[in-house]
C-alpha cells in the first residue's frame, strides 16, 4: 500500500490526511494497478460488495419491522409484506438478494479456480474469502430460520441436528445451541442475534480480503505475474470502475428480473405455511446454494461420517493452495486441468441437483459417486496434476504474444471460459 | 478441443435438466390444468370483477370452515385488490359482529365490523376447527396460492379434482377422492359446484367460473401488491437498460484510450 506519495492540494485535506491517511487511501484506490486485460469474470468482486451491502441495508430495515418471537415472526413477516410501505420490495431483495449474493460468490469462485488466483502469493486472499464463504452460509442459513415457516423450522431441525453427531458431548452441543430441548423461541432469538452480527463480521473480513488482494495485485487471465505499474496495467479509476459498474448493472437486471417477477421461485413453498413442530413435510430441503453439500452429507450412510466429510468438503477448499502442486496460474496455459476444471463444474452441479432429490436408489448412488468425485479431484487430481501435466508456454507480458510455441494470447483468451 | 465441446454439451444439459426439476419435484402426481391467467406474465393485472366474484364465493362458501387471518376489510377497498368501493367495503365489514374490549368496566363485547378489522374467523381457535371438521384442520387462506407448490393452477386443479374414485381405491368415512391432491386423499368435501351460489354481477356461476374466480382472489390476497410489483419491475427493468447502455458507452469510450496504445 505504499505505492504513491499522495499530498493533498488543500491545506484542511493536508492537515486532515497527515492525522489520518483517508485521502491517501482514497488516492490508492483511484490509482491501483490493474491488469488491463480482465475479463468480466473478474467483475464479480464489485458484484458481492454491492450484494452484502444491498444485504445490510436491506436487513436493517427489516429488522425495524419483524419480531423474532415464535409465535409472532411469520405474521410479522406478513404485515411487512401488506402494511409496510414497500415492504414486499425489500423483503424480496433481502431473500432473493441471498440467492443472487450466492450465484456471484460461486462464480467469483469458480472463476478464481480456473484462473489458479489462490496461488502463491494469493494464498490469504483466498483463505480469507473461504471464511467469509462459510460465514455467508451460516447467515444465510439462520435468515431462512427467521420467518418461522415449516422449512425454516425443518431446516434448522435438521442442520442443528447434524451436531449430535459428535461423539460424547453431541447431544449437549444440540441443546446448547436450541436453547432448549427442540428448535424454539430461544433457538429463534439466537439466530435472529446472529443473523444481525455476521453481516458485518463479514464485512469486516471483506475488507481483509480486499487490503489483502491490493499487497499483490490482481490476478489475471494469463496468470503471469506483470509489473505495476506499467503498460500492462491500468489505474482503478476510471477503467475498472466503469467496467464493474457495467456488469453491475447487468446483474442487477436479473437480479430485478426474479424480485419483480419471480421473486419466490428461488424458495420453497412450505415456508408460507407457518412452523409446525407436529407435521414434518415430505421432504426437508436446504436453500439451492447449499444443496451441493447436503449431497454430500447424506451420501454417508454414517452421520458423523457425513458430517466429517461435509466439512471436509469445505477444508479442501481452504488448503486449496497446497493441494495444487502446479506453479502455472491460468488454466488457459494448462490444457489438461481446464478439461478437469470443467469435469468438476459438471460434479458440483450434479451434487447440487442430486442434493434437492429424495436419497434413495439412482440418486444416492450418483450422488456418492460424486462424492467420491469431488475429493478426487481435490486431493488426488490436482496434486498429481502439477507434475504430470506439460503446460502450454507462457507470453513474457500480457501485452506481447509469446515468442515460441503455438498459442498466441489472443488464441488463448478466445479459450477462456468466456 | 472435442472434450471440451463434450464437456459443455454436459454443463448445457444439465443446467436444463437442473431448471426443470422444479416440476418433477412439484410431488403431486398429476400435472395441473392450466389457466391463462391475467395476473401471470410481467405485465400481468388482476380482473377486478373476477376478484369481486372471488371475494363472494370466499365470503359465502369457504369462509364457513376457511379463516384469513391475515387480511382486514379495508384491503377490500385498495388499489390492485377487488377495489369495492368505501361504501361497499364498510357494508362487509358492518355485516359481521367483531368481538372487542375490555370497555371501561373490563368488560368484553361484540360490535359491527369495521374497515380496519381482520376477517372474522369462523372458529375461536385451531382445536375448534379441528373438532368441527373431523380431525383435519382447514388451513388459513391467506397465503394459501404462495404455499402451495404449483401456485394458482394448483389450488384451480384442486378445486376442480373432484371425481368419483376409482373402484380399487380404499377411502376412508369422511375422505374425499381428488386427482390433484398428494395421495388423492383430502378431507374437504368438494367446496364447489354449478351454481351454488348467485353471483352479484348476474355471471353464470358454473364450477368453472366459481374455482376461477374464487383462485384469483386467493392469488391476490396472498400477493396484494402483485400489480405494483409488475409496473414498478418494468420501471426498473427498462431503467437499468437504458443506464447500462450509456455506460457501455462511457466504457468504450473510455476504455478506447488503454485499447489504441497497442
Amino acid at each position: 500500500m505504499s505505492d504513491h506519495n499522495y499530498v493533498p492540494e488543500s491545506k484542511v485535506g493536508k492537515w486532515f490526511n497527515d492525522r489520518l491517511p483517508l485521502l491517501s487511501l482514497g488516492a490508492h484506490l483511484r490509482e491501483y494497478p490493474t491488469p488491463k486485460n480482465l475479463n468480466y469474470w473478474w467483475t464479480f468482486g464489485g458484484i458481492l460488495t454491492f450484494c452484502l451491502i444491498t444485504q445490510i441495508v436491506t436487513g436493517i430495515v427489516l429488522a425495524m419491522h419483524y419480531v423474532a418471537h415464535a409465535d409472532l415472526a411469520f405474521e410479522s413477516v406478513e404485515k411487512i409484506m401488506r402494511d409496510v410501505n414497500y415492504g414486499w420490495l425489500i423483503r424480496y431483495i433481502h431473500s432473493n438478494g441471498a440467492s443472487m449474493f450466492f450465484l456471484a460468490v460461486y462464480i467469483h469462485i469458480f472463476r478464481s479456480l480456473f484462473y489458479g488466483s489462490y496461488k502463491s502469493p494469493r494464498e490469504l486472499i483466498w483463505i480469507i474469502g473461504m471464511i467469509i464463504y462459510i460465514l455467508m452460509m451460516a447467515a444465510a442459513f439462520m435468515g431462512y430460520v427467521l420467518p418461522w415457516g415449516q422449512m425454516s423450522f425443518w431446516g434448522a431441525t435438521v442442520i442443528t441436528n447434524l451436531f449430535s453427531a459428535i461423539p460424547l458431548v453431541g447431544e449437549s452441543i444440540v441443546t446448547w445451541l436450541w436453547g432448549g430441548y427442540s428448535v424454539d423461541n430461544p433457538t429463534l432469538n439466537r439466530f435472529f442475534s446472529l443473523h444481525y452480527l455476521i453481516p458485518f463480521l463479514i464485512l469486516g473480513l471483506v475488507v481483509l480480503h480486499i487490503w489483502a488482494l491490493h499487497v499483490p495485485g490482481n490476478n489475471n487471465p494469463v496468470g503471469i505475474d506483470i509489473k505495476k505499474p506499467s503498460k500492462d496495467t491500468v489505474p482503478f479509476h476510471p477503467y475498472i470502475t466503469v467496467k464493474d459498474i457495467f456488469a453491475l448493472l447487468m446483474f442487477m437486471i436479473i437480479f430485478a428480473g426474479f424480485v419483480f417477477f419471480s421473486p419466490n421461485v428461488l424458495g420453497h413453498s412450505d415456508n408460507y405455511i407457518p412452523a409446525n413442530p407436529m407435521v414434518t413435510p415430505a421432504h426437508i430441503v436446504p436453500e439451492w446454494y447449499l444443496l451441493p453439500f447436503y449431497a454430500i452429507l447424506r451420501s454417508v450412510p454414517d452421520k458423523l461420517g457425513g458430517v466429517l466429510l461435509m466439512f471436509g468438503a469445505l477444508f479442501v477448499l481452504i488448503i486449496l493452495p497446497w493441494l495444487d502442486t502446479s506453479k502455472i496460474r491460468s488454466a488457459v496455459f494448462r490444457p489438461l486441468y481446464r478439461q478437469f476444471f470443467w469435469i468438476l463444474v459438471i460434479d458440483v452441479l450434479a451434487l447440487g441437483y442430486l442434493g434437492a432429490m429424495p436419497a434413495e436408489g439412482t440418486y444416492l448412488f450418483l450422488a456418492r459417486v460424486s462424492t467420491v468425485y469431488y475429493f478426487l479431484h481435490f486431493l488426488v487430481i490436482l496434486p498429481v496434476l502439477g507434475f504430470l501435466e506439460k503446460t502450454d508456454p507462457l507470453p513474457a507480458s500480457i501485452s506481447e504474444p509469446v515468442l515460441t510455441g503455438g498459442l498466441s494470447t489472443s488464441a488463448a483468451k478466445s479459450d477462456d471460459i468466456k | 478441443m472435442t472434450l471440451n465441446r463434450l464437456i459443455k454439451l454436459t454443463l448445457s444439459i444439465l443446467f436444463v435438466v437442473l431448471f426443470s426439476s422444479k416440476s418433477f419435484a412439484a410431488g403431486s402426481n398429476i400435472e395441473n390444468l392450466k389457466v391463462d391467467w391475467s395476473f401471470a406474465g410481467i405485465t400481468g393485472k388482476f380482473d377486478r370483477s373476477s376478484l369481486q366474484r372471488g371475494y363472494q364465493v370466499y365470503k359465502e362458501v369457504c369462509a364457513s370452515c376457511h379463516s384469513m387471518q391475515y387480511l382486514s376489510f379495508r384491503n377490500l377497498g385498495e388499489k390492485g385488490g377487488p377495489e369495492f368501493s368505501e361504501e361497499e367495503v364498510k357494508a362487509i365489514a358492518a355485516g359481521y359482529e367483531v368481538n372487542d374490549g375490555p370497555n371501561s368496566d373490563g368488560e368484553m363485547f361484540t360490535r359491527p365490523g369495521r374497515a380496519s378489522d381482520k376477517f372474522v374467523k369462523p372458529y375461536p381457535n385451531v382445536n375448534a376447527a379441528m373438532a368441527a371438521n373431523g380431525g383435519a384442520y382447514p388451513p388459513d387462506l391467506s397465503v394459501i396460492v404462495k404455499a402451495r407448490s404449483g401456485g394458482a393452477n394448483y389450488i384451480y386443479s384442486l378445486l376442480m379434482g373432484y371425481e368419483e374414485k376409482p373402484a380399487d381405491f380404499v377411502l376412508d368415512e369422511g375422505v374425499y377422492y381428488n386427482k390433484y391432491m398428494e395421495g388423492n386423499k383430502i378431507k374437504m368435501p368438494a367446496p364447489l359446484s354449478d351454481d351454488l351460489i348467485e353471483y352479484s354481477d348476474g355471471t353464470k356461476a358454473s364450477l368453472d367460473q366459481l374455482s376461477k374466480d374464487v383462485t384469483t382472489f386467493l392469488t391476490w390476497a396472498a400477493e396484494p401488491h402483485l400489480e405494483a410489483r409488475h409496473r414498478t419491475g418494468t420501471k426498473v427493468i427498462i431503467y437499468l437498460i437504458l443506464l447500462a447502455t450509456l455506460v457501455y458507452f462511457s466504457m468504450k469510450k473510455i476504455w478506447l484510450r488503454v485499447d489504441s496504445e497497442k
